[in-house]
């Protein structure tokens, strides 16, 4: 017996579930591999949006926080100029480059592990034409529009504790989401090598960002301390950023050389950081 | 006496309504089960049976006792096996048994041989030094069961012990648990897997909606609510609903399902031929014995796995 | 199990559902995974007061010179700010214990789950767990007591009771936490634990007197518990007591016996469900 239409015209699963309107897939294939990246990173923003509230106030509060404590407080009980400037112009630059450094840190660890082991978006995103590349990229393009808002905010802040001799300290903002870009690629490229979740982003922040955060000049000048514990400065992307802060916010002279090293080692740590990130990405996710 | 009475078991969470006034009594040495869908109520009223859930209302006695009074004292007596395992991660295997064992208070001497003795029962003696975190699901299963089991419990509690595994470790669990069963352990049962609860249960209830819907042994609930066979057959997505008036002609009690049709029958086989006879050849039949799956479907309408 | 069982049976009525005297198996477990543990991260946790005192004294001490201590006498920057670093570290290590670790188990490791299917109740389980958050707030107050004394900053024995009161505040901090751990919900809303930790660091006497706010906000700061712990400790640090020695002592008991009795009646809402 052949099949029969079904008397009484047609049910529910008689109908199309899926249409197809005839998409050109060479077409999009080729917009992907030029604006992959710039798709990937509005996923990362629409990931975070629920975080959203939260992310403002510590990007409100942490600047309020610091700038009163130890722009006012710390710097009260400083008893000359540092640098020929008072304590609170000396060590805002600082704060706010450290600041957006910490969460630069903490962006290129557990959201770029949690990707491949919990969330599995990078797997996800692998079953679309975007590639491995693209991902690290595109998670660079977000964090850059992240820390620039809150690089953003900390400056107007600062204008409410009077932190900013001039306007020249606008470059605040684009100096510290380079320090922090420095930090974040080279963390994202070793975050995307580990298999298990352990206690590697724990020494990371015990044994990276936090001494980062006291030794790298933030506070004080690396010169009050023992030549022994300079070198923890002269590595650190934070201090780095924290200089390049202060020559743009109250006129910090320095060398051009020393200018120059401080330009470099962040784009050295940028650029080379998201190359590695290129190729760790593409060696976790093709196999 | 029964060792564990319920009675208008009540629990609520907000407005919803997890356990909704059930009843019912557990023999000592009995295999009982509780077979209902996911989320009928089943592991909430495992929960308030060990004290570790509060109930609404009603009045439960584990043990003669209530376990919300005497909460450590009733649980001395309880092995459980809950439906997600919570292995200490942090420990290694052995350990975990060791260290379970010690929070009932027994004593270190007899927790060193228990231990050996239950990795071997578990089938993983050669595991004992691995951390949790590196054992199969189904070894984690069979861990957690022999968990259960080192405080010498007079009452084991299972909720969904085979969920996750693979046909072969569940047919070895279930030859585990008719062992304890032998030496006098009762076993309480959740499940919403049909074979299961026939294969361990002397008894059970089915739970809809936090609801008992019926109650008695798999034989007699089949007996009750279903034929002896049942006959699937598959029309394709064009015609299902359209042999719903031929198929009914045929059968005392169909039931339409989006995929088949269902036919209950005492004879499935001459039923099938009477479809074929008739012109109505199905593009797939199958006959088969009936089961709780059946039962189920017939008191809720709904099949128990969506 | 006879006789465990006899004894249980025998525990008075208001203490039945709640306790069954076993405390101990569940800090003897705390010791197993201590030994398990990867000791890279026990050393590591000591460093952060260990850094800030290093990078403080030393960077800061370099701008700030000498700062009066409690008994008016100028003191260096370093023995300013040690005593301050001890009590805040008492205090992070408390809360991480008592809240982000014990919600984690609670929620996702089960940990608890798995205690309580036992013969354990719910208060086995807090004691042990406090216990063993002050056993790791010792380690720590005993080494960073150890670093100050080779950078030479004890001057005096009372130094010496800078530990028993580094538990006091632990103790303190721990049995609150637990109590406010029992109406955390998701872990979103641990997010809100550091934005009460971070300005009670910041501003609590910490890393500059607190006579350079206004009096308004110094009452404020002075209701709060750390800028007690560590005004207790500044003391002890020299040797030079007030009568406010005894409030600020006193203000831990207090919270202690609050703590402890919160923790206690929400028992029941943290652990059975």
């Amino acid at each position: 017996m052949t099949e029969q239409p079904a008397p009484g015209g047609t049910t529910a699963v008689d109908a199309p579930l899926v249409s197809f309107t005839g998409i050109d897939h060479a077409v999009l294939a080729k917009r992907t591999r030029r604006w992959g990246w710039v798709q990937y990173s509005s996923y990362r923003h629409a990931a975070e949006r629920p975080f959203l509230g939260s992310s403002l106030a510590v990007a409100l509060g942490n600047p309020i926080l610091y700038l009163a404590a130890m722009g006012l407080g710390l710097g009260s009980i400083v008893r000359h100029d540092v640098d020929g400037v008072g304590y609170l112009w000396f060590v805002a630059p600082g704060l706010l480059v450290s600041t957006v450094v910490s969460t630069a840190a903490q962006f290129g660890t557990w959201p770029i592990f949690g990707g491949f082991k919990w969330q599995r978006t990078y797997l996800a995103a692998q079953a679309t034409p975007l590639e491995p590349r693209q991902m690290a990229q595109g998670e660079t393009l977000a964090i850059t529009v992240r820390l620039l808002v809150q690089a953003l905010l900390f400056w107007l802040l600062g204008f409410a504790f009077g932190a900013w001799p001039g306007g020249a300290s606008l470059l605040n903002v684009p100096i510290a989401t380079l320090a922090g870009l420095a930090m974040f690629t080279p963390l994202m490229a070793y975050a995307a090598t580990l298999e298990e979740e352990g206690l590697q982003f724990s020494f990371v922040q015990r044994l990276i960002v936090m001494p980062m955060f006291l030794f790298a000049g933030t506070f004080f000048p690396l010169s009050v301390m023992p030549l022994s514990l300079q070198w923890i400065g002269w590595i650190s992307p934070m201090w780095h950023g924290t200089q390049l802060a202060r020559m743009a916010s109250y006129g910090l002279s320095e060398p051009p050389w020393l200018v120059a090293v401080h330009l470099v080692v962040l784009v050295v740590f940028f650029v080379g950081g998201l190359w590695a990130a290129s190729r760790t990405f593409t060696r976790r996710l093709v196999r | 006496m029964a060792v564990i009475e319920a009675s208008d078991l009540t629990k609520t969470y907000g407005d919803f309504t997890a356990v909704d006034g059930i009843s019912f009594e557990v023999a000592p040495g009995e295999s009982f089960g509780l077979l209902g869908p996911n989320g009928a109520g089943k592991s909430t009223t495992m929960r308030m049976i060990g004290g570790t859930s509060l109930r609404t209302s009603g009045s439960l006695r584990v043990l003669g006792l209530d376990p919300e009074e005497n909460g450590p004292l009733v649980r001395a007596s309880l092995g459980v096996v809950p439906q997600q395992d919570s292995l200490d991660e942090e420990l290694r295997a052995r350990d975990n048994l060791i260290v379970y064992g010690r929070y009932f208070g027994l004593p270190k001497a007899y927790l060193t041989k228990k231990a050996d003795e239950l990795l071997e029962f578990a089938q993983l003696t050669d595991k004992a030094k691995e951390k949790v975190s590196a054992l199969s699901g189904g070894m984690k299963r069979r861990l957690t069961i022999a968990r259960g089991l080192v405080n010498e419990p007079r009452i084991l509690l299972l909720d969904e012990p085979t969920t996750g595994l693979d046909p072969q470790a569940r047919h070895i669990l279930w030859d585990r648990l008719f062992r304890l069963k032998e030496q006098g352990v009762t076993l309480v049962v959740t499940t919403h897997f049909m074979d299961e609860a026939e294969q361990l249960c002397d008894r059970l209830i089915v739970i809809d909606h936090g609801t008992i819907v019926a109650e008695g042994s798999p034989q007699s609930l089949i007996r009750d609510y279903s034929t002896r066979e049942v006959v699937e057959v598959r029309f394709g997505s064009t015609r299902n609903a359209a042999m719903e008036g031929p198929m009914r002609e045929l059968a005392d009690r169909i039931e339409v399902l989006p995929d088949r049709i269902l036919l209950y029958a005492h004879d499935g086989e001459a039923l099938l031929d009477e479809i074929n006879r008739r012109g109505h050849t199905p593009l797939t039949s199958l006959v088969r014995r009936s089961s709780l799956e059946d039962v189920f479907l017939r008191l809720t309408g709904r099949t128990l796995i969506d | 199990m006879a006789p465990i069982r006899a004894r249980l049976a025998a525990r008075p009525r208001w203490l039945s559902s709640l306790y069954a005297g076993n405390a101990r198996a569940v800090i003897g477990r705390g010791f197993k995974v201590i030994r398990n543990a990867n000791w890279g991260i026990i050393a590591t946790g000591f460093f952060e007061p260990v850094f800030y005192l290093l990078a403080m004294g030393v960077g800061m001490g370099a701008l700030v010179g000498t700062v009066p201590g409690p008994d008016g006498a100028p003191i260096s920057y370093a023995m300013y700010i040690a005593p301050a670093l001890l009590a805040t570290s008492a205090m992070n290590g408390a809360i991480y214990d008592s809240v982000n670790n014990v919600f984690f188990k609670l929620r996702y490791s089960k940990v608890y789950e798995g205690m309580l299917q036992t013969a354990l109740g719910p208060m086995d389980v807090a004691i042990g767990e406090i216990f063993m958050a002050l056993f790791r707030g010792l380690l720590y107050a005993v080494g960073f007591l150890g670093v100050l004394a080779i950078m030479g900053l004890v001057t005096t024995w009372w130094a010496l009771a800078m530990i028993p009161v580094a538990l006091l505040i632990a103790l303190g901090f721990a049995s609150l936490g637990m109590a406010v751990t029992s109406y955390i919900k998701g872990f979103q809303q641990l997010d809100l634990v550091p934005m009460v930790l971070l300005p009670m660091f910041l501003f609590s006497s910490t890393l500059y007197p607190i006579t350079v706010f206004p009096e308004a906000i110094q009452w404020i700061i002075k209701a709060l518990p750390l800028w007690h712990g560590i005004e207790l400790m500044r003391q002890l640090s020299v040797g030079f007591f007030t009568s406010g020695t005894l409030v600020h002592a006193a203000y831990f008991v207090v919270m202690s016996v609050v703590g402890i009795a919160a923790a206690s009646l929400r028992l029941r809402v943290l652990f059975l469900r």
